[in-house]
């Protein structure tokens, strides 16, 4: 093995080979530009295979009253109002148009009787919103896309008779590395994961669309590939992230058997009629109801019960609440020494419908369950409890480009590694459209950013020397710790110390061995050679985990509040004050994170003006109320 | 509350390896992904192996447990024995890369190959109008997670590497029949296409595809025959091969009206013509006297064979058929399709 590193040209590099980055990539290469993916398992495997629900689009295709504006109110509420509203927006206006696109692609989603794309009812969703196929949405929708990118590959290869010649996929590959030129991005570096071998793109965009940080917690719906490496990436290249103590928990992840721990069960199973039952068999979540949403939600079960088939004469049941709001009933619930034996809640469908249903509606939860944990869901109640799932917090970007704010220019992020569209909390539904509508906004921007540029920028040789020695530095130390001990570790405190309930003096203690473990990390160590060697990219991986995981330590440590996917023990209200208030993360020369305090965006009139004064009082301070009184035109 | 229990993984790359024994805690209510897991932390720090969601969702973690072809996230340590040793080896039919992880690039040389989506002309995007029953039967194989366990098993490649080339596999037939039933693919040549370049005649319908899928993809019943009946259909009915041969005269002022793809026909490279050529020598499984598996090179069986009830390597039909069939059962692969319309150009421009 040698160091040689092989070199590529690109106009438009996309990390990541989940939904955005797909999105992303076909975007770019449709502008024309060369365009490489950069996929870190198998192409087609990415996570986004396992979203389940659907995709949000206010398409109105089941309910007529459904637009754009009721699906923009129902995001910025599942946010908290936290959210970058200009996104909200362009998430709920554009999204109907990303998913009729995939028609185009070749998806089938489920039909309404009248052969349009059939939309369930979801969580926090006023009205039926997600188109979804059955209940594995997420693999349609990476199937589709992947085999768009093959279809233009196709019509690459008539044209040029290379199927490679304008947009290629890197399967198993990562990148350790952005290189820059000034403040420019001029390229990527990494290594193959099966050889070991070492690459360098050069490219003057980079998409980043690596996902999620779950991978740093002990309970987690995220595979190994969720390490925050887009995150990290993103801050040693000069740009911010924002609002990364929202971690978003989904309420429902499997708790038993122990081999499947975190592994989801989908909320159209509450939509479609299953409840949550305490071990005294009480359905608790009517305990619950917080009083902003006391209007919207049902008093009894004999009302919610009537939704199901008559949902515009009834309040939905509050098994229906957005997945905080479920998380922590669920954590409370526990917490009295009301859990099942293995520490969760039953969840119940089979005395709720008659088999037949269950199996036609839910067709991939009943194989999961059954092939699984060998648990019939149709016959007994699943043990569930809440599992870190998905992160709110990520790169800060111009809510219409998609390109990274900070020093950096070039460097632009879509999908759950971006900041800012989901406020505080993640409407289920709203990431496979924010996947769609982001991921193309980011491809078609980055390759406009490359049309722009008078000069190509250049990687610097030392840049990329410094890369290989630490992409090579946890193998020379053979006796060094053992990856997978620190990884464990790291798991440990994230999962005790910044998991759903946070204190002040467990974010401070926490903060404190995540400083210990960086000193250990600096002394990681991998056994045998580069050759397709997990033990070497796990100690690689654990940099980027560490830098992300003090991110949100240091953040959820600043926010004294509780909102969304942050719950602070000790400050348990919602502050108006800290609405309008986002934390920023940098790296420092040091490469230390530094917190900053930025002001929330202010919505604009027009779109403040959908929501009723009673609901915006929960939320905004009396100055913004002032404001939103005064006649038009007075306000700022 | 773990028991330890026997492990035989095997390691090693692309030029040799070998089975190594190991003793590994085991859990209740654990799968064998775990075990491997635990190895990685425990002992074996570089055993390479891949995986993702860890539920059965991805097609990542493939692997031969005990010689089955599985996913190992799905393998449930509670389907062992107390005692069963449990043998862990890569897929058989990929070359090797590491320990478990196998070069499975040939599965996406055959997805480039095969012809994609091609939308109906003229219908705008959210125009599009289906019945729920019509786009069934193709979302049974969008099920499909490409774990590729069907290509893995399936005997026409799994020891043959020359029918590599000329055959795409099970994976790349529900690709097929997918866009044939699709109601608004514009194409109409999918069944032909899976005949003549994906080699569809290869198959003698084992169901072993079927077997080891994941999904529950009833791959051999829903895609391969009905696919097999109408290239038959087509081949035979004098109706059909004399539409072959007449066109309306719209028909021939507007070929090769294509829709959406540039290059038609000719984007694929076909080097494979089913039966007919590349082929035409290598003679069909089922009229190949049976064959011993291949020795490595300790003289001694290859590990899934080895674990077979009986000598030799599994009969390619499956254990419950007997010899000889009944006249009614006989598989007859029509031997040409080259008697009428043989070249490409001739072809493209055929309306079925």
């Amino acid at each position: 093995m040698t160091n040689r590193i092989e070199r590529h040209l690109y106009d438009v590099v996309v990390i990541g080979a989940g939904g955005a980055g797909l999105r992303a990539a076909i975007e770019a290469r449709l502008a024309g530009k060369k365009t490489a993916i950069i996929s870190k398992s198998l192409f087609g495997k990415a996570h986004t295979v396992m979203a389940e629900g659907g995709a949000a689009a206010a398409m109105g295709n089941v309910n007529s009253r459904d637009n754009w504006m009721v699906h923009f109110r129902d995001t910025m509420r599942g946010g908290k109002f936290l959210n970058n509203f200009r996104m909200a927006e362009l998430h709920a206006k554009e999204s109907p148009d990303r998913i009729w696109e995939l028609e185009t692609y070749g998806a089938l989603f489920d039909r309404t009787k009248d052969g349009k794309i059939s939309q369930r009812n979801f969580g926090g969703h006023e009205y039926p919103r997600l188109a979804h196929v059955g209940d594995r949405t997420g693999l349609e929708l990476i199937r589709t896309l992947q085999q768009k990118i093959v279809s233009l590959q196709q019509e690459d290869f008539a044209e040029f008779g290379n199927y490679d010649a304008r947009i290629k996929v890197f399967a198993e590959t990562t990148i350790t590395e952005l290189l820059l030129d000034g403040d420019k991005i001029a390229g990527a570096f990494g290594y193959y994961r099966e050889s070991g071998e070492f690459l360098l793109l050069e490219a003057p965009a980079v998409v980043l669309a690596t996902g999620g940080v779950g991978r740093s917690y002990k309970v987690t719906s995220n595979s190994w590939e969720y390490t925050g490496d887009g995150h990290a990436l993103a801050l040693r290249a000069g740009a911010t992230l924002i609002n990364m103590e929202f971690l978003q928990f989904h309420p429902t992840g499997m708790v038993w058997p122990p081999s499947v721990k975190g592994i989801l069960v989908t909320e159209s199973v509450r939509g479609d009629g299953g409840v949550l039952k305490n071990s005294e068999g009480k359905r608790f979540m009517f305990d619950y109801v917080p009083d902003v949403f006391r209007r919207q939600y049902a008093e009894t079960e004999e009302e919610a019960d009537r939704w199901y088939t008559d949902p515009d004469n009834n309040r939905r049941p509050p098994e229906l609440l957005p997945r905080d709001e479920v998380a922590r009933a669920i954590n409370n619930e526990v917490k009295a020494g009301r859990g099942t034996p293995s520490g969760g809640v039953y969840l119940d469908v089979s005395t709720r419908m008659p088999a037949e249903t269950i199996t036609r509606r839910l067709p991939s939860m009943y194989h999961q369950f059954k092939e699984l944990a060998d648990v019939d869901i149709t016959k007994e109640a699943m043990e569930v409890g809440p599992t870190c799932h998905y992160v709110m917090g990520g790169v800060e970007v111009d809510p219409d480009t998609g390109a990274a704010f900070g020093s950096v220019d070039g460097l632009f992020a879509a999908g759950e590694v971006s900041g800012g569209m989901h406020g505080s909390n993640r409407l289920g539904g709203n990431s496979l459209s924010d996947l769609l509508v982001f991921g193309k906004r980011a491809g078609e921007h980055a390759a406009s950013y490359t049309d722009a540029l008078i000069k190509r920028p250049k990687v610097a040789s030392a840049d990329v020397t410094r890369a290989v020695e630490t992409a090579l530095a946890p193998l020379s130390r053979q006796s060094g710790e053992n990856p997978y001990t620190l990884q464990q570790d790291l798991q440990a405190v994230m999962g005790d110390l910044v998991g759903i309930i946070r204190r002040d003096g467990e974010l401070t203690e926490a903060l404190k061995r995540l400083h210990e473990l960086k000193l250990r990390v600096a002394n990681v160590g991998a056994i045998g050679g580069r050759k397709y060697n997990p033990g070497w990219h796990l100690a690689l991986d654990l940099r980027n985990m560490l830098v992300v995981s003090e991110c949100t330590a240091k953040a959820a440590l600043e926010r004294e509040e509780s909102r969304g996917g942050h719950t602070r023990e000790d400050f348990p209200k919602m502050s108006p004050k800290w609405r309008q208030i986002n934390l920023v993360c940098s790296l420092d020369d040091d490469g230390d994170v530094v917190l900053e305090r930025k002001p929330v965006p202010k919505m604009r009139d027009e779109l403040i003006k959908l929501f009723d004064r009673s609901e915006l009082s929960k939320y905004m301070t009396d100055d913004e109320l002032a404001a939103y009184d005064a006649p038009a035109g007075e306000a700022e | 509350m773990g028991t330890k229990r026997h492990f035989r993984v095997w390691r090693g790359d692309s030029s040799g390896g070998e089975m190594q024994e190991f003793d590994v805690e085991v859990n209740d209510g654990e799968v064998v992904l775990d075990i491997i897991h635990r190895l990685q932390a425990t002992q074996t720090p570089d055993l390479a192996c891949r995986w993702n969601c860890k539920a059965g969702k991805c097609g990542s973690c493939s692997m031969e447990i005990n010689g089955k072809p599985k996913l190992s996230c799905m393998a449930r340590m509670s389907t062992f024995a107390d005692d069963e040793t449990v043998t862990i080896t890569p897929l058989r039919t990929f070359p090797v890369i590491r320990d478990l992880v196998t070069d499975v690039s040939y599965n996406y040389e055959k997805a480039r190959e095969t012809p994609a989506f091609a939308p109906p002309p003229g219908v705008k995007p959210g125009e599009y109008r289906m019945q729920q029953i019509d786009v069934e039967r193709s979302q049974e194989f969008r099920k499909c997670i490409e774990c590729y366990l069907c290509q893995n098993t399936c005997h026409v490649v799994r020891d043959h590497e020359d029918n590599k080339q000329a055959f795409s596999g099970p994976r790349f037939f529900i690709r097929a029949a997918e866009l044939d039933m699709h109601p608004l693919d514009a194409r109409t040549d999918r069944k032909d296409y899976a005949q003549e370049h994906q080699g569809l005649g290869y198959c003698n319908i084992t169901k072993c595809c079927t077997e080891v899928c994941p999904e529950h993809i009833k791959i051999t019943d829903n895609a391969i025959i009905p696919m097999k009946e109408r290239v038959v259909d087509n081949k035979f009915d004098p109706l059909v091969w004399l539409g072959r041969k007449i066109f309306r005269r719209d028909e021939l002022e507007a070929q090769p009206a294509r829709a959406g793809v540039s290059g038609g026909e000719n984007m694929a490279p076909s080097y494979s013509r089913g039966v007919t050529g590349d082929a035409a020598g290598t003679p069909f499984s089922s009229s190949r006297p049976p064959e011993a598996p291949p020795l490595g090179p300790d003289g001694k069986l290859d590990v899934a064979e080895f674990l077979s009830q009986r000598a030799g390597g599994p009969s390619p039909f499956g254990d419950e058929q007997t010899f000889p069939l009944g006249p009614g059962k006989v598989v007859y692969n029509y031997p040409a399709s080259g008697k009428d319309d043989d070249t490409v150009e001739e072809h493209g421009g055929t309306a079925h």
